[in-house]
């Protein structure tokens, strides 16, 4: 995951004078060896994988029937392309994304400031506060929020009764509205920690030369947050945002356990399992997967170029 | 110096404790080999088989049980992963009727020794035979067969002027009811259920869901869904969506809400397994109901669709498969025989209220002081019509999950049509599900 941060920035420019120092030669064996093992596994568990499943989004192949399977180069892909429910897929994991990383941003950042200027001694007790709803297996919140919100064994209905439209036979997850609210909340009450981890990490970047000399200036907290918090965490946000909706594009378990895909809340990864593992149809899903894998990768690229952020600079380099 | 002497200590360990995994996997247990049976949760019954077929098979071989999932199409896909996979812990395996032929066609299943073919076809059902066939073979042994009763409360019926002693119609037990303002518990819920009643309503009219049964090839087979039985069988759902006999809750109504709604006597007439018979017993037991409740339950055949053809009742229950890559596949054969011997079976029934697949269970003294119904069963299961048999089965039910959902909203023709589209498109490879 941290491989877009280790891009070669090194203080040493190997084309200034032609030669490698000893130092420098020495210092990058080690990188290897360190990095090498880590290397190996990846290309094992992650390339090998994927190569394989681009193979085989290439073959009309279904695992109970080899005998019938057949070389149908892209026509898997059009088959899902041009089919509505991969669009309406699509779009709700594209709505739970956007829904989801722009209120963790918000809530992130608010709870990174509280954690930032809270008292020492006060620090460690918040951050584990904080944190952990992360801990918490998503299989299992989403359970809990599933228990929450269900018209006969919960308890949500009866305890917000006094808001406008909420009765005792308010069925949450029965429309695709209030089941994607639900969705979106269990997923944004798991994951800001994880962001406001983050965009902790960039706060305490930000050099207190620079807020000090604002503040001399005369410039008030919100200018500061502005002028000067803000521009210099730039790469920090940018990190908890890429990494944060990468992983919202792939949202599985909470739809999974919640509403197991009905009413139309169902998102492109739980498409590509529908294909892959209840219908055996290996080469449709893997062909699913591998547009996931795409839209994925294309969103790197656009944070990645498109924002134009020096991400080294999340290192504090 | 130092470096390689740790380097050399890290290797030896890794040599030892590779020695002692292969050392594991490949020493066989000692004693008689175990035949490992993956069953469907049930109340114990079938681990309580195992153990009399262990004790009776006199040490030639000893069989465990392995739960699968609860779902029967969770079930399916662990057991297809794991056969692809070739998986040789696989010796016996309960599988839902309707998951046969794709077992069979995908070669999942060892071929089944002529005499056990012959005793597997001895005193059974004629359903459960059929549902236990592929292409003209009997590739699995039919264990126990589930169907549907239509249920009724007797004090709310005597005052509908209609006679349950005669067979009755949808249309019959529609108008009563709603004339009465009671209800009809139906599955409604988006699921396999909802399968089994189109499918019921369609071999009611004579009709079948798939016309070809047998082709292998996906892109050939024929759907029934638009002919004058399917059409017939729509009108049923409209009609009875149009009259309001749809208990509450009815799009997500499945087997146990239903049992809840006629037990609390809301539903007059309800269309479900018999399990609901001993649900409704032990609830008297542990004294949450009267016993007056279940001794006004009545059961009749399912309801037919035409006034002139006996109903197709719904078929369920659970046949045995033997693994191809099974170690034992002779000795797992001889273990179908134990299991779904008539003593077995009649302990199945009575203790975990699942009907034999074998006719003379059905008048086994014991079972018919526990099941009163046992000979309506019996008779349901004579007339009963298996799912559509297809290796490609998971893809017809979804279709028809997704196109006859929600139930009261179904329009005869468009509805049909939605279907065989959907469908076609799917067993081609031209759209997703």
């Amino acid at each position: 995951m941290s491989t877009t941060l280790d891009r070669p920035t090194s203080a040493v420019d190997p084309t200034r004078d032609g030669a490698l120092n000893e130092k420098t030669k020495a210092e990058r064996r080690l990188g290897w060896y360190l990095a090498g093992p880590a290397f190996v596994v990846m290309l094992l568990v992650t390339a090998y994988p994927i190569v394989q499943a681009v193979f085989d989004s290439l073959f009309d192949y279904r695992l109970t029937d080899p005998e019938n399977s057949s070389f149908v180069g892209l026509g898997n892909y059009g088959v899902i392309l041009t089919d509505p429910v991969w669009w309406t897929s699509f779009g709700v994991t594209a709505f739970i994304t956007v829904v989801t990383v722009a209120v963790e941003l918000v809530l992130g950042f608010g709870l990174a400031l509280v954690m930032l200027n809270a008292l020492r001694g006060l620090r460690p007790v918040l951050r584990t506060v904080i944190l952990i709803p992360y801990a918490v297996i998503t299989v299992v919140s989403a359970f809990a929020w599933q228990f929450a919100f269900s018209v006969d064994s919960g308890f949500v209905n009866s305890w917000f009764s006094w808001i406008p439209g909420v009765t005792a036979e308010t069925d949450w997850l029965g429309t695709q509205g209030l089941s994607l609210f639900v969705i979106c909340l269990a997923e944004i009450w798991k994951t800001t920690p994880f962001i406001s981890l983050l965009l902790l990490a960039g706060l305490a970047q930000v050099p207190d030369v620079l807020q000090e000399a604002a503040k001399v200036d005369g410039a008030t907290w919100f200018q500061r947050l502005r002028r000067v918090t803000l521009p210099n965490m730039k790469a920090a946000i940018m990190v908890a945002v890429l990494f944060r909706t990468l992983d919202a594009f792939r949202v599985f378990d909470s739809v999974f356990v919640m509403t197991a895909g009905a009413n139309s809340t169902e998102t492109v990864s739980f498409l590509a399992y529908r294909q892959t593992i209840e219908r055996v149809e290996i080469g449709l899903g893997s062909a699913v997967s591998v547009l996931l894998f795409l839209s994925v990768v294309l969103i790197s690229a656009l944070f990645i170029k498109g924002f134009k952020v020096d991400l080294s600079q999340a290192r504090g380099e | 110096m130092r470096h390689q002497r740790r380097r050399l200590t890290a290797v030896a360990v890794a040599v030892a404790v590779i020695a002692a995994l292969a050392a594991a996997c490949s020493s066989a247990p000692p004693g008689p080999p175990v035949l490992t049976w993956y069953i469907n949760p049930d109340d114990g019954g079938q681990a309580e088989i195992a153990a009399r077929c262990t004790a009776a098979s006199g040490g030639r071989y000893s069989i465990v049980t392995s739960t699968l999932p609860r779902q029967a199409s969770e079930q399916r896909q662990q057991l297809v992963r794991r056969l692809a996979a070739n998986d040789s812990s696989i010796d016996i395996m309960s599988i839902d009727p309707p998951y046969v032929p794709e077992f069979a066609q995908a070669g999942f299943l060892a071929p089944m020794p002529p005499a056990v073919e012959a005793a597997a076809r001895e005193d059974r059902v004629p359903s459960s035979i059929e549902a236990s066939t592929w292409q003209g073979r009997l590739v699995v042994v039919p264990f126990w067969a589930n169907t549907q009763l239509l249920w009724y409360r007797k004090s709310a019926v005597a005052q509908m002027g209609i006679d349950m002693n005669a067979p009755v119609t949808w249309d019959q037990i529609i108008q009563a009811a709603s004339r009465a303002r009671t209800q009809i518990a139906a599955q409604g819920v988006r699921g396999e259920s909802l399968t089994v009643w189109v499918n019921a309503l369609i071999e009611s009219s004579g009709g079948s869901i798939i016309t070809n049964v047998g082709e292998e090839n996906p892109e050939l087979v024929q759907l029934g869904l638009n002919a004058p039985p399917g059409l017939e069988a729509a009108r049923v759902l409209q009609t009875y969506g149009d009259a309001g006999v749809a208990p509450p809750g009815f799009p997500t109504a499945d087997e146990d809400t239903n049992a809840e709604s006629f037990q609390s006597g809301s539903a007059a007439f309800m269309v479900n397994y018999p399990f609901i018979w001993g649900k409704a017993k032990s609830a008297v037991e542990e004294g949450t109901l009267p016993q007056s409740v279940p001794d006004d339950y009545g059961w009749t055949i399912y309801p037919r669709t035409s006034p002139d053809r006996p109903s197709a009742p719904p078929l369920g229950g659970i046949n045995l498969g033997v693994g191809a890559f099974s170690n034992h596949p002779d000795l797992a054969y001889d273990a179908t025989t134990c299991i779904t011997s008539p003593e077995n079976s009649a302990y199945y029934f009575v203790s975990n209220g699942n009907p034999s697949s074998r006719i003379s269970v059905f008048s086994d003294p014991e079972v018919v002081a526990e099941f009163p119904m046992a000979p309506t069963i019996r008779d349901s299961l004579t007339q009963a019509a298996p799912r559509p048999q297809t290796a490609y089965y998971a893809e017809v039910s979804g279709g028809i999950q997704r196109t006859f959902h929600p139930p009261d909203a179904v329009v005869p023709g468009p509805t049909n049509e939605a279907a065989t589209a959907l469908i076609t498109a799917v067993l081609r490879k031209e759209a997703l599900l």
